[in-house]
């Protein structure tokens, strides 16, 4: 039986788990929102960590009604992520390990996402769809290593939502993501907009600068910002599902995975369970209680690295903002 | 498809087998993605037959090997074209290749493969969606073996992506496309890329150097993306 508390403060996201065996015993979170207009910046996303970390920690632990004695390992971001809230958390998470004794291990931030999804939903060896702010990338496993097969060439899909909302004004909380997802429930009119697939990967920075600099002039012509916010979706959203079907035939694969923030975008499943159904496969999405950034994820993962027998030295416990899901060798998975 | 038996679905279309005109064919069909906005849907089926149909024309006329054109019907959204029973892909002859470790023989392979995407980026063509998937071996006497390269012809299929007069960006990133597919497909991938980069020098003289450094910027605007999570 492992204990494990997960430590996640990669973007905006402050989030305490703790888990024993793939039971989630508390999953607290809190999210730095800014005005409308205006994204989170890594100076005060830090100083906003900095100022909760403490009261989340006491939080997850009182909720899971256990003592700092039944933790069996320390886990924390290590990244990809900016750096200066994952230092902030990662600093927190040290300073617990060395107080309670016990060991510490760093964690990427996709493999967590990717673990908690096949945790949560079951999933046995799905193509993953990873979607959130910072990353946009489709994976598969093969040999020890979570592959990617896809991913964008430019931004992801989540800062190009997040940045379309800034120039909507539409407010950030509890997600820009969200409130476009609302507003494109009521849109009407489809407006084409440039569409941009290469092979298993995507670019959303060329629609983004089209959406910057038309968006003013489509309002006088009437269109209104729910049509552009629904337009947006289904284009992005079109682009994505067809990345993932390239990638699901070009695999021989049929289960599909979708984590990270924007998949819990419930158009996003629709278009994507829509897809699977035609192809006889199956699709496995989450909520946003998992889906977005959580500790749970972090621990999760860290479980299975320190049930496999991973460890980690003192000295590499740093964090880096630079870590791809393909770097680290899957030792927990058997098959 | 009145006539025609399914040979698989892709990603993109359903792939049936028959005869046109008494020849053996293939039918693809991009049928309806029910997924997608009909809008949408129906602006990119119509593109992508396009684009499917100019580049196989171009390529003929560069001397690169792909199926025959029959019929193009975009109200079926379908194309007819030559089917090549005795052929195996790209990704089969490499993984058969690298379980028996002929790493000569696959090095040779890759160079051949680099001259072929060197005559397509020549020709200002380019694919758009450059997998292992996506190569063909095909056998010139037309039966089913695949052992030595000098019997057999490489054919480029599934240009539904493709397009022509194309910029060194664009040329760039189908490099990039490829290496990715190669690197998360193909545990010899680091051994191939290098060569079929060497083939691509040989046979595109003119324009190799200024794509292959627009390639190492792509690479490194791609790498970038595991910053933020």
């Amino acid at each position: 039986m492992v204990t494990s508390i997960g430590f996640e403060g990669s973007a905006n996201k402050l989030g305490i788990g703790i888990v024993r065996d793939g039971e989630i015993l508390s999953n607290c979170r809190r999210t730095y929102i800014t005005p409308p207009g205006e994204g989170f910046l890594p100076k005060e996303t830090a100083q906003h960590h900095k100022d909760n970390v403490l009261a989340v920690l006491k939080e997850a632990m009182d909720q899971s009604g256990l003592t700092w004695k039944d933790i069996d390992v320390v886990c924390y971001t290590k990244g990809p992520g900016m750096g200066a809230p994952l230092a902030t958390v990662a600093i927190v998470a040290r300073t617990v390990a060395q107080l309670w004794n016990k060991p510490l291990l760093g964690v990427n931030h996709c493999i967590g996402h990717i673990e908690m999804g096949r945790l949560i939903t079951g999933a046995k060896n799905p193509t993953v769809l990873y979607v959130s702010g910072g990353n946009t990338q489709i994976i598969a496993y093969a040999r020890k290593r979570y592959r990617i097969f896809g991913e964008t060439i430019d931004i992801a899909v989540g800062n190009c939502l997040d940045r379309f909302a800034r120039v909507l004004k539409i407010p950030n909380d509890p997600s820009p993501g969200y409130n476009i997802e609302q507003l494109a429930k009521k849109g009407k009119r489809f407006l084409q907009l440039p569409y941009c697939v290469k092979g298993m990967d995507v670019s959303f920075s060329g629609i983004l600068s089209y959406m910057e600099e038309k968006t003013d002039s489509l309002l006088e012509d009437g269109w209104t910002p729910e049509d552009l916010c629904f337009s947006l979706q289904e284009t992005i959203f079109a682009m994505l599902v067809e990345t993932t079907e390239r990638a699901l035939a070009h695999c021989g694969s049929s289960e599909v995975l979708i984590c990270g923030g924007v998949g819990c975008n419930e158009r996003l499943q629709q278009m994507m369970g829509a897809m699977c159904a035609e192809r006889g496969g199956a699709l496995f999405a989450t909520d946003e209680r998992f889906c977005i950034d959580n500790g749970v994820m972090i621990a999760h993962a860290g479980a299975e690295m320190f049930k496999a027998g991973v460890a980690m030295p003192w000295q590499e416990a740093g964090v880096t903002q630079r870590y791809r899901t393909d770097e680290v060798e899957t030792v927990w998975r058997t098959d | 498809m009145e006539g025609m038996e399914i040979l698989k679905q892709g990603a993109e279309a359903r792939i049936y087998t028959g005869t046109y005109l008494g020849k053996p064919s293939i039918a693809k069909e991009r049928f309806v993605k029910t997924y997608r906005h009909p809008i949408l849907d129906n602006f990119l089926t119509k593109e992508r037959i396009k684009a499917e149909c100019r580049a196989i024309v171009r390529c003929k006329a560069a001397g690169i090997r792909t199926p025959a054109l029959y019929l193009v019907d975009f109200h079926k959204r379908t194309i007819w074209m030559e089917h090549f029973e005795h052929s195996i892909t790209a990704k089969e002859f490499i993984e058969n290749l690298s379980s028996s470790s002929a790493l000569e023989e696959l090095k040779q392979f890759a160079l051949e493969v680099g001259k072929t995407l060197g005559c397509l980026h020549a020709s200002n063509i380019v694919h758009g969606d450059l997998t292992t998937s996506n190569i063909l071996l095909v056998n010139k006497n037309s039966t089913k073996s695949f052992k030595s390269l000098r019997e057999v012809d490489l054919v480029m299929i599934d240009f539904g992506l493709s397009h022509t007069e194309s910029s060194t960006e664009d040329k760039g990133v189908d490099l990039y496309v490829l290496e990715r597919a190669l690197l998360s497909t193909h545990r010899v991938a680091e051994t191939l890329f290098p060569q079929i980069l060497v083939g691509y020098q040989q046979t595109y003289k003119k324009g190799s150097k200024e794509v292959l450094s627009r390639f190492e910027e792509v690479r490194a605007r791609g790498r970038k993306r595991t910053m933020v999570g």
